[in-house]
C-alpha cells in the first residue's frame, strides 16, 4: 500500500488540513475547514454503502447524531474524558448498525432506502422522549470539560486536529476496502447482488459489515463536533437534510469513488458557505443540492470523477 | 463412478404449476450429463433449485456427500460448485479480469486477492478471452459475455460446473470454440451438468443424457438410447423436424 501513489495523495490531503490554518494563524480558516471534515467523513463514509455496495442509505446522518449524544452523555453524566467518550461512541453506534444492518439490508432498493430513513426517524422520536439524554430541549455541556484540554482555545485547536484525522482515517478506510477482498466482494454486490451471491460472496453478512464499518467514523465525527458545540439536540443531531446533502455529495464527486466523495464534499461545503451568506434565503443550499442532484442523476451519472476518466483513462491508475 | 450430486425426490411449484416434480437422478465425477427438454421442462428452475437460488419444496440435494438442499447459493459455491446462467449476468462496470477475479476470490479455494487474479487470468485464457482482460464487463459481445459466464464459473475451480445453455446465440464459429473449451473443461477432471437446446452439440458432448418434460424425467441414458426412446420422440413431436434431428444423430 505504501508503494502506491494514491497513498501518498491522502498523506499530502491530511497535511494540508492540518497545517494550513496553524500557518496562516487564521481561526476563521480552521471553521470553514472543520466542516470540510466532516462532509467529507460523512460522505466517504457514506460511499462504502452507495458507491462499494450500491445501497442507498438516506439515514447515514443517524450514525452522527447517535455518536454525538453517546459521546456528551458519557462526558456530561459520566464524567468520561474526551477520547474514552468518542471511542466509546464510535464502538457503540457500529455495534448497533450490525444489529439493524442483519436486519434490514435484507430489503433492496427503494425499500432498503426508505428503511433508513426509518431508522434516524424512530432513532431521533426515542431521544426526543429519553429524559436521561434531556428529551427534546437536549444536553449542555459545561464548560469546565475543556479546561482538561487546556481551555477553550486551545480545546478548539485539539478537536480540529482530531477532525482531521478522523477524516483522513476516513479516507484510508475507503482506500483500503477498495483495495482487498472485502471491498471487491461489495464492489459485486452494488453491480449484481444475485450473480455476487451465485460466484460465492457471502452477501448478507458482507452488507451488514459494510453498513456497520459506515458507522464508526461519523460517530466519532459527532462526538468531536457535538463536544465542540457543548450542546446537543434531537433535530440537530438527527437533522435528514445532511444525509441528503452527502448523497449529493458523493454523486456529484462519482460514486464508488475515494477521490470524487472528498473533492465533492469539499466543493460542496464550499458552496455552502458561500450560499448561506445570502439573506433573503436560509438553507439555499439545499435547493443547490437539489437542483445539482437532479442535473447530475440525469446527465452525469458518473459524476466528476466519471467525467475526468472519461477525459484522461490513465488518471484511473493513480486515483481511487 | 463415484457419486458427485445426488438429487431425490426434489419437487418445486410455482402456485399451480409444477415446475419440477418428483425429480431423482445422480451424476458420477468426470462426466458430462446433458440435460434436455422443451421449453418450460423445469431445467433452469433445477439449476436454481440446485445452487440454492431458489429452496426446493421437497427432496434433497447431496454434493460430494454433504447435503445442500435448501442452502444459500454463497455457501453452495465454496462447496465447489459452480454455474453459468442462460441470461448472462456480468458485473457490468468490472473488467473481465475483475469479474473472473470474484470467482476465484469466492469459490472453491477462498482464495486471497492476490492469488485470485491469478487463477482468473489464466481461466480467462482458457475461455478465449486473453485479450479481453481490462475490458469492461459491458462492452463484450454476446459471445464475449457468455465466454464470461464460464471463465468466471471456471475461476471457482468448481469440481462440479452447471452450463445454462452456453451456446444459446452463438454463431457456428462460435459454437465451435465453446465446444471446443467444454470439453478442455472435462479433461481437467471437472463434472459438468449441461443444459443445452442444440441437439448435435449435446449429443456428442454427453455422456449420458436426461430428458426432462413437466418437472418430470421422461428418460435417461447414453445419447444414443434416449434419442430412440419413443416417448422423448413423442414429447418432441411438436417440433417434427428435431424428433428427426434426434434420430440423425442416432
Amino acid at each position: 500500500m505504501l508503494r502506491r501513489p494514491f497513498f501518498w495523495i491522502i498523506a499530502l490531503v491530511i497535511a494540508v488540513f492540518a497545517l494550513a490554518p496553524v500557518f496562516a494563524g487564521d481561526v476563521e480558516l480552521r471553521e470553514s475547514l472543520l466542516l470540510a471534515t466532516i462532509y467529507i467523513t460523512l460522505a466517504s463514509n457514506l460511499n462504502l454503502m452507495l458507491g462499494y455496495a450500491g445501497y442507498v442509505n438516506f439515514g447515514s446522518i443517524v450514525f452522527f447524531g447517535l455518536g454525538g449524544y453517546i459521546c456528551v452523555f458519557l462526558m456530561s453524566a459520566h464524567g468520561w474524558p474526551l477520547a474514552a467518550a468518542t471511542l466509546a461512541a464510535g464502538v457503540a453506534v457500529s455495534l448497533l448498525a450490525l444489529l439493524f444492518g442483519l436486519g434490514i439490508l435484507r430489503l433492496r432498493g427503494a425499500f432498503f432506502a426508505l428503511s433508513t430513513i426509518g431508522v434516524n426517524e424512530a432513532v431521533k422520536a426515542f431521544v426526543s422522549n429519553f429524559e436521561p439524554w434531556g428529551g427534546a430541549s437536549g444536553l449542555y455541556l459545561s464548560t469546565e470539560l475543556f479546561e482538561p484540554l487546556g481551555g477553550a482555545m486551545q480545546a478548539l485547536w485539539i478537536i480540529y486536529f482530531l477532525l482531521v484525522a478522523v477524516m483522513g482515517l476516513s479516507l484510508y478506510l475507503s482506500y483500503a476496502i477498495k483495495t482487498s477482498k472485502f471491498g471487491l466482494g461489495l464492489l459485486a454486490i452494488g453491480q449484481n447482488e444475485d450473480a455476487a451471491a451465485v460466484l460465492g460472496v457471502p452477501t448478507p453478512r458482507y452488507k451488514a459489515f459494510a453498513y456497520s464499518a459506515s458507522a464508526f467514523l461519523p460517530a466519532l465525527a459527532g462526538g468531536l463536533y457535538f463536544f465542540k458545540s457543548a450542546f446537543i439536540q434531537p433535530a440537530d443531531a438527527f437533522d435528514l437534510a445532511l444525509s441528503t446533502e452527502a448523497i449529493a455529495i458523493v454523486m456529484l464527486g462519482g460514486q464508488g469513488t475515494i477521490t470524487g466523495a472528498a473533492v465533492g464534499a469539499y466543493f460542496y461545503e464550499e458552496l455552502r458557505g458561500w450560499l448561506l451568506t445570502s439573506e433573503t434565503f436560509s438553507h439555499f443550499q439545499l435547493v443547490v443540492a437539489g437542483a445539482l442532484l437532479l442535473v447530475i442523476v440525469l446527465f452525469f451519472p458518473g459524476g466528476l470523477m466519471g467525467w475526468i476518466y472519461g477525459r484522461w483513462p490513465r488518471l484511473r491508475q493513480v486515483l481511487e | 463412478m463415484t457419486a458427485i450430486l445426488e438429487v431425490e425426490d426434489l419437487s418445486k411449484s410455482f402456485g399451480g404449476v409444477r415446475a419440477v416434480h418428483q425429480l431423482s437422478f445422480t451424476i458420477y465425477e468426470s462426466d458430462i450429463l446433458g440435460l434436455i427438454g422443451p421449453n418450460g421442462a423445469g431445467k433452469s428452475t433445477l439449476f436454481n433449485l440446485i445452487n440454492g437460488v431458489i429452496a426446493p419444496d421437497a427432496g434433497r440435494v447431496t454434493f460430494r456427500g454433504i447435503d445442500i438442499t435448501g442452502e444459500a447459493p454463497y455457501r453452495i459455491a465454496r462447496h465447489g460448485l459452480a454455474r453459468t446462467h442462460q441470461i448472462v449476468q456480468p458485473l457490468a462496470n468490472m473488467t473481465v479480469l475483475e469479474n473472473c477475479t470474484v470467482g476465484a476470490c469466492f469459490g472453491r479455494e477462498n482464495l486471497p486477492l492476490a492469488r485470485a487474479r491469478q487463477v482468473a487470468r489464466e481461466m480467462a485464457v482458457i475461455a478465449g478471452l486473453e485479450d479481453r482482460l481490462a475490458t469492461p464487463a459491458a462492452q463484450l459481445t454476446i459471445a464475449g459475455k457468455k465466454r464470461l459466464e464460464l471463465a468466471r464459473a471456471l475461476s471457482a475451480r468448481p469440481t462440479l460446473l452447471l452450463l445454462d445453455e452456453a451456446l444459446a446465440g452463438l454463431n457456428p464459429t462460435e459454437i465451435e470454440h465453446m465446444i471446443g473449451v467444454v470439453r478442455r473443461i472435462r479433461e481437467r477432471g471437472i463434472t459438468i451438468l449441461i443444459i443445452e437446446h442444440l441437439m448435435q452439440a449435446i449429443m456428442s458432448l454427453s455422456d449420458r443424457i436426461i430428458v426432462l418434460n413437466s418437472g418430470q424425467k421422461l428418460a435417461e441414458g447414453v445419447p444414443a438410447v434416449v434419442a430412440n426412446d419413443s416417448s422423448v420422440i413423442e414429447a418432441y413431436l411438436g417440433d417434427p423436424a428435431l424428433a428427426e434431428e434426434l434420430h440423425g444423430e442416432a
